[in-house]
């Protein structure tokens, strides 16, 4: 068993009960550390304690939870983007699944389709929007010779200015507020939206996603090489990019649909977490998702305490802390991605 | 094991690349590939180690036809070297020697004692066990070009295709590896622009010219001035090495006989 990861997953473990105690709302650690073992064993609170322990197990340990998953889920999908792709500068969101997702549930949110899902309408909205999204970029990249990293990245970002493009126009065409809140929800993303409903489904996706990735580790690690290589290997290239596109799609869209899309920490955290580990994805993927989950439940928990009760956007916190950090570690430690 | 290759055409958007290439590597023997450039030389390497599916013809190895193999099972028994296959991510020399052992591992399974034993021998034969901790993106061209030759050993094969594996070699790594090939007993098919290094590592050497077989035979055989001056367009004078009897070819440049002419 590997300490590093041991360590990072008790850090976790503390950051999430932080996260969870600390907020607008003042209520003390051990008060906190109480109301959650009392969820947890259905054990006994006061009647005037009822509202703080709302706050704590209603609202902030989904929120914190959620942030942990989604934080470990999209650096995962990153390191494997990045590999998929062969490119420094892939991110989970660079094949189009989250302008496809914004579109869904931008459609959702404005048309009122997918009604039968009640209160997940939208985030089923979005979690379609991505699989459609997904889907139409394989289906334009895909050429004679199967599906190139370069033809994959083009045709992602160009239909994602074609989504941006589309969700743009049902804006100006519906100018209410709650759609444009709605737009800024999934371009910028938020956990403030997360409830005990939608954490597992979500939770349980990128679990899998990211027990699976690594199982698939010296598979990537071979795929970086190029195809000829895999090939020479005895890897299939293009199968391996196949299915590695359609679990990195489900995993993303399972994010999205719950969180938005949440920027620049499937970009840094995969390059951080290779200044600290190597390029090897047997110990990236075991490292990443503790350092992508933490990094996120501290951004979470700095973006609504620093100016409470109003909220910073993720983003933000996200590039503040984020950009200082990478390029320190990147200065000291001569990273090296693409040679020169 | 042997090597054939029995009618292997390539067609890429109507063009045709390699055409009708018929060649036999018998067991243990070392067959050279020559021809200029885009005569279809890697191509014809593609498609043994399955990176490309001919068009029309197959390859057999040990008389089965490779098309019945898996990619798996073909990576068991035979290793390429390929041209400028490097990774963006910077993968220590340790780490890369090692993927050489994925064909015969299971998802991600630790390479036991004696595979790791292997990769240190593979690293020591090709002179590149001082740089295993060391990250390949750091390393010159002809150190990377080691690393992955020895990457190709340690998958333990019993064919060898290399396409111009002594590219960016310096004489000594050049005059090494060849004679590591020959010590090996492996069967080998291998690229060589260097046609003195061909005729003197060389069992058969096969010349591709505009995707078809020029010719084939030994290097005396083949090595004349008239098939040089045909494909390769240029004109030699052809002599015995002096201790091994092989023919070896001399170049001049034109412009410094015509200078010579002229003073």
């Amino acid at each position: 068993m590997n300490i590093g990861a041991v360590v990072l997953a008790l850090f976790l473990m503390a950051s999430i009960l932080v996260a969870i105690g600390l907020g607008s709302a003042v209520i003390y650690p051990q008060d906190t550390v109480r109301y959650i073992w009392a969820a947890l064993t259905g054990g006994q609170i006061s009647a005037d304690e009822i509202t703080r322990y709302q706050i704590i197990w209603q609202i902030r340990t989904p929120r914190v939870l959620l942030a942990a998953v989604v934080g470990a889920g999209l650096s995962v999908v990153g390191v494997a983007i990045q590999a998929l792709v062969r490119n420094a500068l892939a991110d989970p969101f660079i094949l189009g699944v989250s302008s496809g997702a914004s579109v869904g549930a931008v459609l959702v949110n404005t048309f009122g389709t997918l009604g039968f899902l009640g209160i997940y309408a939208v985030s089923g909205g979005a979690f379609v929007g991505a699989l459609v999204a997904t889907i139409l970029v394989y289906g334009v990249a895909y050429g004679r010779t199967g599906v190139t990293p370069l033809r994959l990245v083009l045709t992602g970002v160009a239909l994602s200015l074609g989504f941006q493009a589309a969700m743009s126009l049902v804006i100006y065409y519906v100018p209410t507020s709650e759609a444009t809140s709605a737009v800024l929800f999934w371009t910028m993303g938020s956990f403030g939206a997360a409830t005990w409903g939608s954490l597992p489904i979500s939770a349980l996706i990128v679990l899998i996603g990211i027990v699976t990735l690594h199982r698939t580790s010296r598979a990537l690690d071979i795929m970086t090489f190029g195809d000829e290589a895999a090939a020479s290997l005895g890897f299939d290239a293009n199968s391996l990019r196949r299915w590695l596109f359609v679990l990195t799609a489900l995993m993303t869209g399972a994010m999205v649909a719950v969180s938005g899309a949440v920027g620049f920490v499937g970009l840094v955290v995969p390059h951080i977490v290779r200044i600290l580990t190597g390029a090897s994805h047997a110990r990236v993927l075991l490292i990443a998702p503790f350092v992508g989950g933490i990094f996120m439940v501290l951004v979470d928990l700095v973006s609504r305490t620093l100016v409470a009760p109003r909220e910073l956007p993720l983003g933000v916190i996200t590039a503040l802390v984020g950009v200082p950090v990478f390029i320190a570690l990147m200065r000291r430690n001569n990273y090296a991605f693409g040679g020169h | 094991m042997d090597l054939r290759l029995d009618g292997v055409s390539v067609d890429i958007n109507g063009k045709l690349l390699v055409d009708s290439l018929s060649l036999d590597v018998p067991r243990g023997q070392i067959v050279g590939l020559v021809g200029p450039n885009g005569s279809g030389k890697s191509t014809a390497l593609r498609c043994i180690y399955r990176s490309l599916r001919p068009s029309r013809g197959a390859v057999w190895i040990d008389g089965q036809n490779m098309r019945s193999l898996s990619l798996r099972a073909n990576a068991q028994s035979l290793a390429a070297l390929t041209q400028e296959a490097t990774s963006d991510l910077d993968f220590t020399v340790a780490e890369i020697v090692a993927l050489g052992r994925a064909p015969h591992l299971r998802g991600n399974e630790r390479l036991s004692q004696r595979e790791e034993r292997l990769c240190l021998e593979a690293m020591e034969q090709m002179d590149v066990l001082h740089l295993a901790g060391r990250g390949m993106l750091s390393l010159s061209g002809g150190e990377r070009q080691r690393v992955m030759i020895a990457r190709a050993l340690v998958q333990e094969p019993k064919v060898l295709v290399l396409d111009e594996p002594t590219n960016h070699l310096d004489m000594r790594h050049q005059i090494e590896l060849l004679s590591l090939l020959r010590r090996s007993g492996l069967t080998v098919l291998v690229v060589l622009h260097d046609l003195n290094l061909a005729a003197a590592s060389c069992d058969w050497i096969g010349v591709l010219s505009d995707g078809a077989l020029h010719c084939a035979g030994t290097p005396r055989e083949i090595l004349t001035a008239p098939m040089i001056r045909e494909v390769f367009g240029i004109d030699v004078s052809i002599v015995d090495h002096p201790l091994s009897g092989q023919p070896q070819l001399f170049y001049t440049l034109p412009t410094q006989q015509s200078q010579e002419h002229t003073q």
